[in-house]
């Protein structure tokens, strides 16, 4: 047994079971971030919030929510907006959450495809931060089922109708997710499961493995400089903060993080209580009625340059498209081919590359809102397949990149 | 001689523990299956005989919209109708083969029109425009007199599954 003398505090009788000195110093006090970032830098930390507001909001919205297909639609529309002490206030969060994790992980997803930040060593950091995003794509379309309204309804029909994979007719597949012929009270009640448990559970587990993929190759920078963090930390030990190209974790890195985060969150707020209409669809009001499609079905926002990639072409080669773009940017670290590990603006041709890329999908995500009727028909065939040949172009435009 | 008790117990540590873990794959797997009530309902019965031509009927079998439609004169005939007496009946499942939206029927144009991803259906059911890959699924169907039972394999069903049209 480890010898215990008597503690002077509760810190240090706590150091001496826990080692907290010992994890403070580990996990912040000396964790070297780069001095050279931006704002940018902070939007792992706002990601964090953000998925702290769902899960505080959604333990809430968890006390009046049943899952059953009589009592669903009534216990969120009417129970927990008009009868439940700040049930809305929950609900709004909720609502806003679910729009701006999106918001916020294609904005870290595209810094970090701009700045290289997938590259050299950080290979894990990208798989572990898309594996992120799908899994929260899956935690955004069962959460989109429970309140059993009529765009719950039928989004729930159509992206079930997917697995039967166009061609394979696996209607046996669509019809075991379902645990019926169609959407119905079995397939509530376990997407109410898989939306509480078990993907949180699967989210919390990646958001471990995502830090701790950071910990090695360590946080890139503004210039995708390459130098040595235990040096420039010892600089910063001896005092000479000045020369030192790191920063600590805590306090001064995370303090301009908080900054950020506090202008995201008078944003957020404003919204919340201002201006929740967008994030609550207004056909999701009518309760769900299996004999009858709304006249227009799509996504919500974070879902549509998908959706628009799938539309435009027949079932099969539509399903293919559709999961080529669900896989494209895993591949992004073994389909850059360039030696280089530096911001766009100093990659020649990728920058084009890159730009051409954000403005696709935003073309797409516009489209896919749009009425599938001519012109719109058109153009999302041409941006859909521009979006694939960006991929495919890719390792040819990164080879012939010369080092920088 | 340690060592390979050791690797003996841990070769049938890791066996039971594989095949208890393929058991309890086996058992969640059957618990997402549909239940039995599940899949014992779903026999729907609907009457013919107060069908009107050119007006879509729509009822529900298993959770999904059936499509009615007593066919005039001016409708090509097709092998995929159900006939009763003198009278052409299109049956289908209302849901687009697409992505599984009902499609709307136009008594005007005579025609169904799917507003998810703008597909074209005739009134046989055949699929003339846009995505939808193949025609409307007829669903397993019997003829009772006037009544048309669905979920039962009539004669007359499959006829149509024989020749491979019912899909």
């Amino acid at each position: 047994m480890a010898k215990f003398e008597k503690a002077n505090s509760v810190g240090e009788w706590l150091d001496q079971r826990l080692a907290i000195n010992k994890v403070k110093k580990v996990m912040a006090y000396e964790y070297w971030i780069p001095k050279d970032i931006n704002f940018l830098w902070a939007m792992g930390m706002v990601l964090a919030v953000t998925f702290g507001l769902l899960l505080v909001s959604g333990i809430f919205l968890l006390m009046y929510y049943k899952p059953d297909t009589e009592m669903a639609f009534d216990s969120v529309n009417y129970t927990i907006m008009a009868e439940v002490g700040y049930g809305w206030l929950w609900r709004h969060i909720h609502a806003i959450g679910a729009s701006f994790v999106f918001v916020i992980i294609y904005i870290h997803m595209f810094t970090g495809i701009y700045y290289g930040s997938y590259k050299r060593g950080r290979e894990m950091i990208w798989i572990t931060g898309m594996l992120l995003f799908v899994t929260f794509s899956a935690e955004a379309f069962s959460g989109y089922l429970l309140p059993w309204g009529q765009m719950s309804y039928w989004a729930g029909m159509v992206i079930t109708n997917l697995f039967a994979g166009g061609g394979l007719e696996a209607h046996w597949l669509v019809e075991w997710i379902r645990g019926d012929y169609s959407p119905g009270d079995a397939m509530l009640t376990r997407f109410f499961m898989l939306h509480v448990l078990l993907l949180p559970l699967v989210i919390i587990a990646l958001i471990g493995l995502h830090f701790a993929s950071l910990r090695i190759p360590h946080v890139n920078n503004q210039e995708g400089e390459d130098f040595d963090f235990e040096e420039e930390a010892e600089k910063y030990k001896a005092g000479k903060k000045k020369e030192s190209k790191v920063i600590p974790f805590q306090p001064v890195f995370l303090s301009k993080d908080l900054f950020v985060v506090g202008v995201y969150l008078l944003i957020f707020f404003y919204l919340v209580f201002y201006h929740y209409h967008f994030a609550i669809d207004p056909v999701n009001l009518d309760p769900a009625d299996p004999l009858k499609t709304p006249p227009h079905i799509y996504p919500e926002w974070y879902f549509l340059w998908s959706y628009e990639i799938l539309r435009p072409f027949s079932t099969n080669i539509g399903l293919i498209a559709f999961g080529f773009a669900q896989i494209a940017f895993f591949l992004l670290p073994f389909l850059d081919k360039s030696p280089n590990c530096k911001p766009a603006h100093k990659r020649g041709l990728f920058k084009i590359w890159f730009w051409v890329m954000l403005f696709d999908m935003i073309i797409l995500t516009i489209l896919g809102k749009l009425p599938p009727v001519t012109p719109f028909n058109e153009i999302g065939f041409v941006a859909a397949v521009v979006f694939i040949l960006l991929f495919v172009t890719l390792p040819f435009i990164t080879k012939r990149e010369k080092a920088v | 001689m340690n060592e390979e008790r050791r690797d003996f117990l841990g070769m049938a540590l890791g066996g039971v523990a594989g095949i208890g873990g393929i058991a309890a794959l086996y058992a969640a797997k059957r618990t997402w299956d549909p239940l039995p009530s599940v899949l014992a309902a779903g026999f729907t019965t609907i009457d013919l005989s107060a069908a009107k031509e050119n007006e879509l009927h729509v009822d529900e079998w298993r959770g999904k919209p059936i499509f009615v439609l007593k066919k005039s004169a001016d409708m090509a005939p097709n092998d995929r109708d159900v006939v009763v007496g003198n009278d052409r009946f299109h049956v289908s499942i209302g849901l687009c083969t697409h992505l599984g939206c009902i499609p709307a029927y136009n008594p005007g144009a005579k025609e169904f029109v799917c507003a998810c991803h703008g597909g074209k259906f005739d009134t046989s059911g055949i699929n003339t425009f846009g995505p939808p890959p193949s025609p409307l699924e007829i669903p397993p169907f019997s003829i009772d007199g006037t009544k048309l039972v669905l979920g039962e394999e009539g004669p007359e069903y499959l006829k149509m599954l024989e020749a491979g049209i019912t899909a």
